[in-house]
């Protein structure tokens, strides 16, 4: 279960992100509380697997036009598949890595898994898992944070 | 007259998982003092580049697979004490900061970051070379 503070640093830090690589804030819209195990994904997911004093997974899921424009925000020209799944993954490490400011080293995070295409593949390991909505230019993503 | 900028750039090895985030390294405005020697993706292939180009500066993830960062830097500070490591990681714990810095590091910079503060770490760190 997620304490209000907690939830928090996940916001804080999904707005961080888009307004620091984006060069743009996103709008991040009221975290929800999903329980049957169901938080959705958009084409491409980046999964962070938590263990240590919490466990669980964090990923970060957004489609490929969100992605796409983020990856030219950053003067980053190569838009390849290749390309897309790294920056997914990154976004959901960098996220991740940034919440141990509060959480404390003992908040330990996994290298990204990174999917495409393919929702059955992320499995979070429990029915309860907050949803963050994110808006950025016109596209929706979201971060889906699932610990014990 | 001839050209000293070749003989005084330093030498950069790049080490992190992300290919976008080694090349972000690559297009920072601090590249005209750098030769990008080479790349690694993790730490045990950022140890075999080290002992390879002898790099003056390394920019170091710590997330990695294979050997994580810490225990990457403490390998290369031990292989050359005056190599100057850069930190570049998303792990924002002051702990972690901490423990690089005392393994070696000579600074730490955390993702995301901004082209500017990426310009003024390497400017920063280049101070000490």
């Amino acid at each position: 279960m997620l304490k209000e503070a907690e939830i928090r640093t996940f916001v804080d830090g999904t707005t961080n992100y888009f307004e620091v690589s984006g060069r743009q804030p996103a709008t991040v819209g009221s975290p929800y509380l999903v329980t049957d195990g169901r938080p959705g994904t958009y084409e491409y997911t980046g999964v962070i697997g938590i263990s240590g004093a919490r466990k669980g997974i964090v990923y970060f899921t957004a489609p490929r036009g969100m992605l796409t424009v983020l990856l030219m925000r950053m003067q980053e020209t190569d838009c390849s598949e290749e390309t897309i799944l790294d920056l997914v993954g990154e976004v959901a490490n960098t996220i991740s890595g940034n919440a141990r400011r509060d959480f404390g080293k003992s908040f330990v995070i996994s290298v990204p898994t990174v999917v495409a295409h393919n929702p059955e593949k992320v499995t979070p390991p429990h029915a309860r898992c907050y949803v963050i909505p994110i808006n950025w230019r016109a596209h929706s993503a979201k971060l889906v944070v699932c610990l014990e | 007259m001839m050209d000293t900028s070749a003989q005084q750039s330093k030498k950069l090895m790049i080490v992190d998982d992300s290919n976008i985030i080694r090349r972000r390294i690559e297009r920072s405005q601090q590249i005209d003092r750098l030769e990008v020697v080479g790349a690694a993706a993790n730490g045990r292939d950022a140890v075999d580049l080290f002992r390879r180009t002898q790099p003056d500066v390394v920019t170091m993830d710590l997330t990695m697979p294979e050997m994580d960062g810490i225990e990457c830097v403490e390998k290369l500070v031990a292989i050359n004490p005056k190599v100057l490591i850069l930190v570049v990681s998303a792990l924002a714990d002051k702990a972690t900061a901490v423990e690089a810095i005392e393994k070696g590091a000579n600074g730490f910079l955390c993702k995301p970051f901004t082209d500017r503060q990426l310009n003024d770490a390497l400017e920063e760190l280049l101070r000490d070379a």
